[in-house]
């Protein structure tokens, strides 16, 4: 049936109606993503390429883009171990209360990115349940390094392990238990079975990490106390610059996150085509 | 039998629990700390105040507005990347995870740059006497932007899987393609609908670094929720800021409880259809 139903059926229907879907659709990626990114990169140039070299070059956005790096630097790894750690947990064991726990790792995706600042203020801050005992021992978290990092890795704790759970689970737990019936210690598993077999997907998470703790802005703002050259980040760099006026500034560097942006998108989009195989079927979360 | 032949299930346990209490559970537990402190009488009184209402109010509903927005256009946009065959398919399909990958700041000020009055698209829009920017619109641009990618990304495996034999079975039977869409294919494609609009919903209440540069901030009209948290923060009341937290918290539990829900009626009608 389906041989000579199918091209009649479509012989059938009219072929402006894909058209204007298509159109309608494509204009309306183009309107409402492609207009916006273009913008970003059209705005920094406005002044000439050397005002935007200028502005990239200036000790404070250096000071911006390196703080970046680093909050990121120890945010990522940190919660890459976590995800590789919360997936095995979830993927090779039952027990009870594993829904909740899974609901929880998935938490962070659904505080806005503000109460999750509030809460490290309400925790650390001056007026919060360590504040004094933090004073007192002279110790700055909030609008200090330490609560840049804290609300990063809090908004980025889901990001590996959504990616190695499903993938995991899919996978099953065959290989590793004839390793470990073949007399491999637990490390020996790991990294010979395991790590091997969700390198790609672990990859993926990472890459996924790195960009929200990069560009992440709500969270830091909260607990950043914007000190120019000290707590800013490169999208608080972004915001104070804009709201000075600076507008090639702001700009300038919101060029370099949409360029990593670009990148990110780009690596995940030759992941998928590359090894699609080799990553979970995406069930796509808040990033 | 899994869990003695594998290792690590009291390392990993201890791990993922230690962790997510330290980064995760803690800190909520200090804003329901401070919440409980103020008790329901004093939390309602602080959210009483016209303006804390008026932007928990434009938080939802405009998060409620974007989302529908996004359940529309994203049908169309899945449908058109899963059905259709066109040059650069792949790059647009690509393109769709761009709200995810570009940092809200970066989404915020740009959008801002398009939408102002002198902007590239706030001058053709200005002579019809629409305003985005620095009005409750603005709100809704973001807030839709930084959704797009969820309805999306629900919709494509579920459109990919669909079986084209119940299709053409409702062709031949004489169906109207309009016809078709609406009693066979809506149906199934239902619960992820709902789940991405779902999700959609739960990203737009909470979204903070897009839309404050676009919404312009104006007290009672276009300044939403979060904002008000970073302002009451500012002025050190931190009271009033867990109470405007602890109401945006509650509400995405619920959210989440739903998305929960939703996801498994999906994955059962997956699972009927294989």
């Amino acid at each position: 049936m389906n041989a000579v139903a199918l091209p009649r059926a479509l012989a059938r229907r009219r072929p402006l109606v894909p058209a204007l879907l298509i159109a309608l659709a494509l204009g309306w990626l183009a309107a409402f993503l492609l207009l916006p990114l273009a913008a970003v990169f059209v705005e920094a140039l406005r002044a000439g390429v050397q005002a935007y070299l200028a502005s990239i070059g200036k000790p404070d956005a250096l000071a911006a883009v390196r703080l970046t790096l680093l909050v990121a630097a120890i945010a990522v790894p940190l919660n890459l171990v976590f995800g590789v750690a919360a997936a095995w947990l979830m993927a090779r064991f039952e027990f009870r209360g594993k829904a909740l726990l899974g609901a929880l790792i998935d938490l962070p995706f659904s505080v806005s990115p503000v109460v999750s600042g509030l809460v490290y203020v309400l925790l650390f801050g001056a007026q919060g349940w360590f504040g004094p005992w933090l004073v007192a021992h002279g110790v700055t978290v909030i609008f200090a390094v330490p609560g840049l990092v804290l609300a990063t890795i809090f908004i980025t704790v889901p990001f590996v392990a959504r990616e190695l759970i499903p993938l995991m689970q899919a996978q099953g737990s065959e290989e590793e238990e004839a390793a470990r019936v073949l007399g491999a210690t637990g490390a020996q598993m790991f990294f010979r079975v395991t790590l091997p077999n969700i390198r790609w997907a672990l990859l993926y998470g990472v890459l996924l990490c790195n960009a929200r703790a990069m560009g992440e802005f709500g969270a830091v703002s909260v607990v950043s106390g914007h000190i120019r050259g000290l707590t800013t980040t490169m999208p608080l760099e972004v915001e104070m610059l804009y709201n000075e006026y600076d507008y090639v500034g702001a700009f300038a560097v919101a060029s370099l996150l949409a360029l990593l942006a670009l990148l990110t998108l780009a690596v995940k989009t030759l992941l998928e085509w590359r090894y699609g195989d080799a990553l979970a079927t995406h069930a796509p979360g808040g990033h | 039998m899994a869990r003695r032949l594998l290792p690590g299930y009291g390392l990993s346990l201890g791990y993922t629990l230690a962790w997510l209490g330290l980064i995760v559970l803690l800190p909520l537990a200090a804003l329901l700390w401070k919440a409980t402190g103020i008790g329901m009488h004093g939390l309602l009184a602080l959210l009483a105040s016209p303006r804390t209402l008026a932007a928990l109010k434009l938080s939802f509903g405009g998060a409620l507005v974007a989302a529908l927005v996004n359940a529309a256009v994203g049908l169309l946009v899945a449908w058109v990347l899963v059905r259709y065959r066109f040059p650069g398919r792949r790059l647009f399909d690509a393109l769709i995870d761009l709200p995810f990958a570009l940092p809200t700041a970066v989404a915020g000020i740009a959008l801002t740059a398009l939408y102002a009055p002198n902007g590239w698209l706030g001058r053709w829009l200005a002579p019809l006497g629409i305003q985005v920017a620095y009005t409750p619109l603005g709100v809704l641009v973001a807030m839709a932007f930084v959704g797009f990618p969820f309805v999306v990304r629900t919709l494509q495996p579920v459109l990919a899987s669909l079986d084209r034999g119940v299709e053409e079975a409702a062709h031949s039977l004489g169906a109207r393609p309009a016809q078709t869409f609406v009693r066979v294919i809506l149906p199934v494609l239902a619960p992820a609908l709902l789940t991405g609009f779902a999700l959609a919903l739960a990203r737009a209440v909470g979204e903070y670094g897009s839309v404050i540069f676009i919404a312009g901030n104006i007290p009672l009209r276009s300044e939403i929720a979060p904002l008000l948290i970073v302002q009451k923060l500012e002025q050190f009341d931190y009271a009033g800021a867990a109470a405007v937290g602890i109401a945006m918290l509650v509400f995405s539990l619920l959210l989440l409880v739903l998305i929960g829900l939703l996801q498994r009626w999906s994955g059962r009608w997956a699972e009927r259809a294989a």
